[in-house]
C-alpha cells in the first residue's frame, strides 16, 4: 500500500472548497510521509482540464470516474468508484472532508475494505512513517492521537477544519477509470431535488448574528430573535433542526450543511450546540449562548453562556442594547 | 414489515466524562442513557406502526455490556417489541467497524425490511455507522432522513445535503438512519416502563452470531490511540445562571470586550 487518496467533491459543477483544503493538507502530509497524493473525482461529464487543475492544490495525478450513476450524489456508487480505483491505485490512506456525501462513502469504502475509519479528524500528522490523526473528544475538551492497524486507513475530516488557498495553479495528469458497479449500490435513486434558496438577507456578511434553534419552541419564538437581531443591527442565523421544520427559511442555516459563518459577535438561542452547527461558528469573535439547558454543548465553546429561560433573557438584552441606541 | 432499530446506551450527557489513560476507552462506569439520537429512529418506526404498516414488528439491535440492559428497555418502553441484545466481553474496545461487524452479523439473522438509526452517537458524535453496517450487509442506504414514507415496497425519503433538499427512493430492504428534525420522540407512558422488562429479550454472545473475536473488539480494532492531548481553547468561558441580572451582565461583558460600542 502506497500513496494518499483524497476524494476530491463535486458539488454544482465545482470541486468543493472543503475538498480543496482537505487535498492540500493531504500534499503536506504526503511531503511528510513520503507518499503521493492523488485526487480522486466522482461525477458525470466531468472536464478533464477542469480536473487537471487539482494539480495545483497538491495531487500529482487525478483520478476521474465519469458515469451517468455518479451524477446524483448518492454515496454508494462513489463507494464502489472508489473501491475501483484503490484496485488499481492500492492507496494507503483515503481522506475526504466531511460532507454528507464523503461521510458516506468513506463509511462504506472503510467497511468494504475492512480498513479502519476515524472521523471528525481536525489534524493530519506524519509520525513514525505512518499517519496519526487528531481526532477531536468529548466536546472537543480532549484530542485523541489516532492511527491505524489496518494495511488501509480511512479519514472523514471535520467540516471546515482546514481552509483551502487559491492554489499554485499547476495541474496534474488525468486518468479516467470506470467504476465497477455493485447493485445494491445503485438500489438508492434521486427522484427530486429542490435547491437551497438563496434569496434573503446575507448573513454571511453580518457582523452580529442572533440565531434560533429548537429551544425557541416554535416558528412564533424567532419573533424575540428577530426583534435582538435587529436591536444589534445584525441579522438572524438558524439551526439545521429548525430549519428543516420549517421554522425559518434554509438560507438563514449555520452548520455543516449550512453556512460558515465568523461574525464578530454570535448568540445561541435556544441551540444545543452539536457538532454540524459548531463547525458553521466556531470562528466567531465572540459566542454568547442562552440555554435553560446547563449541560447543553454549546457552554462548553461559548464566551460567555447564560443558563435561564430565552424568553426572559432575550427580549431584556434587546431592551438594553436598544436603549443604547 | 420487520424494523429493526441500532440503538447505544452512552454516558449520561448530564455527567462528566472522561478518558481512561490506561484503556484509552471513554470510561462508562458512571450513569449510563439511551442515545437520545436513537429515541427519534424509534418514534420514526412507532409512527409507521401507527400508520400505514400496522403488523409492524420492532425489534431493538444492541451491542454493550449486560448493564446496557436498562437503556434497551426505555427503547423497548418507547415502542419496540422485542430485543437482541449482543453482550459479550471480547467485544469491549470495539471501534467502529467492529461495532459495524457485529450489528451486522446480528441483524444479519433477523431478515429486517428496514433497519433504522439514529443520525449519530451522543458520546462519540459518531454519524457513519449507518454507512458501515448497511455496506457489510450489502444493502441500499439513506442517511439523515428528515422524512420517511413507505409504499409499493420501497422507502421514500427527503434529506437535507449541502445543495438543498435531495428526495430518493430505494427498494426495501434498506438501511436508513434519522435526523433528529423527523419528529419529536414521544415519553413513553409509565405502564410501557412497567411493560418493557416482560417483552422478549434476546441476549446472544458473539459465538452465536458467528461473528470471529479476533476481527472485533480491542483485538481486532483498525483504529489505536496512541495519546491524548488538550486542544487549543477559546479561553475561559464564564457560565452564570439567569437569577433576573443576566442580560445587563452580558451586555457589560460584551461591552468590556468592545464588542458592543
Amino acid at each position: 500500500m502506497a500513496g494518499i487518496a483524497v476524494l476530491c467533491e463535486v458539488q454544482g459543477g465545482q470541486i468543493a472548497k472543503g475538498s480543496l483544503g482537505v487535498l492540500e493538507e493531504a500534499a503536506r502530509l504526503g511531503a511528510a510521509l513520503g507518499e503521493p497524493v492523488d485526487a480522486i473525482v466522482c461525477g458525470s461529464g466531468l472536464d478533464d482540464a477542469a480536473m487537471g487543475a487539482l494539480g495545483g492544490f497538491g495531487a500529482a495525478k487525478v483520478i476521474v470516474a465519469d458515469d451517468a450513476a455518479l451524477a446524483s450524489g448518492i454515496a454508494q456508487p462513489v463507494v464502489d468508484a472508489c473501491a475501483t480505483a484503490q484496485e488499481s491505485g492500492q492507496y494507503r490512506y483515503w481522506l475526504a472532508g466531511a460532507s454528507i456525501m464523503s461521510a458516506d462513502a468513506m463509511a462504506g469504502l472503510a467497511a468494504r475494505l475492512g480498513a479502519g475509519i476515524v472521523i471528525d479528524a481536525v489534524e493530519l500528522h506524519g509520525e513514525g512513517g505512518a499517519l496519526v490523526t487528531r481526532r477531536s473528544g468529548l466536546g472537543d475538551s480532549v484530542l485523541a492521537h489516532c492511527g491505524f492497524t489496518t494495511p488501509v486507513g480511512v479519514v472523514v475530516t471535520r467540516a471546515n477544519a482546514f481552509a483551502a488557498t487559491e492554489g499554485n495553479g499547476g495541474s496534474a495528469p488525468v486518468e479516467r477509470i470506470a467504476p465497477a458497479f455493485r447493485s445494491y449500490s445503485q438500489a438508492v435513486q434521486l427522484v427530486g431535488h429542490e435547491d437551497a434558496e438563496d434569496s434573503g438577507p446575507d448573513i454571511g456578511a453580518a457582523d452580529v448574528l442572533v440565531a434560533g434553534g429548537r429551544g425557541l419552541g416554535d416558528a412564533a419564538g424567532f419573533a424575540l430573535v428577530e426583534e435582538c437581531a435587529s436591536a444589534f443591527g445584525g441579522a438572524v442565523a438558524a439551526t439545521r433542526a429548525v430549519v428543516d421544520a420549517g421554522w425559518y427559511p434554509y438560507s438563514a442555516q449555520v452548520g455543516q450543511t449550512g453556512k460558515t459563518v465568523t461574525p464578530k459577535l454570535y448568540v445561541a438561542c435556544g441551540i444545543s450546540g452539536a457538532i454540524q452547527h459548531k463547525v458553521g461558528m466556531q470562528g466567531s469573535g465572540t459566542i454568547v449562548a442562552i440555554n435553560k439547558d446547563k449541560n447543553a454543548p454549546i457552554f462548553d465553546y461559548a464566551d460567555f453562556g447564560i443558563i435561564g429561560d430565552l424568553n426572559t433573557v432575550v427580549p431584556k438584552l434587546t431592551e438594553l442594547v436598544k436603549a443604547r441606541g | 414489515m420487520r424494523i429493526a432499530i441500532c440503538v447505544k446506551e452512552v454516558p449520561d450527557p448530564t455527567a462528566a466524562k472522561r478518558i481512561d489513560e490506561g484503556t484509552m476507552r471513554l470510561v462508562r462506569s458512571g450513569e449510563n442513557t439511551l442515545n437520545p439520537y436513537d429515541r427519534h429512529a424509534i418514534e420514526a418506526a412507532v409512527q409507521i406502526k401507527e400508520g400505514p404498516a400496522p403488523d409492524t414488528e420492532i425489534t431493538i439491535v444492541t451491542v454493550g455490556p449486560e448493564s446496557a440492559g436498562r437503556s434497551v428497555d426505555r427503547a423497548l418502553a418507547q415502542g419496540g417489541d422485542q430485543s437482541v441484545h449482543v453482550a459479550d466481553e471480547a467485544a469491549a474496545g470495539s471501534d467502529l467497524l467492529g461495532t459495524a461487524r457485529i450489528l451486522a452479523a446480528a441483524l444479519k439473522r433477523g431478515n429486517y425490511d428496514l433497519i433504522l438509526l439514529g443520525q449519530q452517537a451522543a458520546d462519540s458524535e459518531c454519524y457513519v455507522m449507518a454507512g458501515l453496517v448497511a455496506e457489510l450487509l450489502e444493502l441500499p442506504c439513506v442517511t439523515q432522513a428528515a422524512s420517511i414514507e413507505l409504499g409499493d415496497g420501497a422507502v421514500t425519503v427527503k434529506r437535507q445535503v449541502e445543495t438543498g433538499y435531495d428526495t430518493v427512493k430505494a427498494a426495501l430492504p434498506c438501511v436508513v438512519s434519522v435526523s433528529d428534525a423527523i419528529n419529536d420522540p414521544r415519553y413513553p407512558p409509565l405502564p410501557a416502563i412497567m411493560g418493557a422488562k416482560r417483552k422478549p429479550h434476546e441476549i446472544v454472545s458473539l459465538a452465536e452470531l458467528g461473528v470471529d473475536a479476533a476481527t472485533v473488539g480491542a483485538a481486532g480494532a483498525g483504529t489505536a490511540i496512541g495519546g491524548l492531548s488538550k486542544p487549543e481553547g477559546r479561553g475561559d468561558t464564564i457560565v452564570i445562571e439567569d437569577d433576573g441580572s443576566a442580560a445587563e451582565q452580558l451586555l457589560a461583558f460584551l461591552i468590556e470586550k468592545k464588542v458592543v460600542a
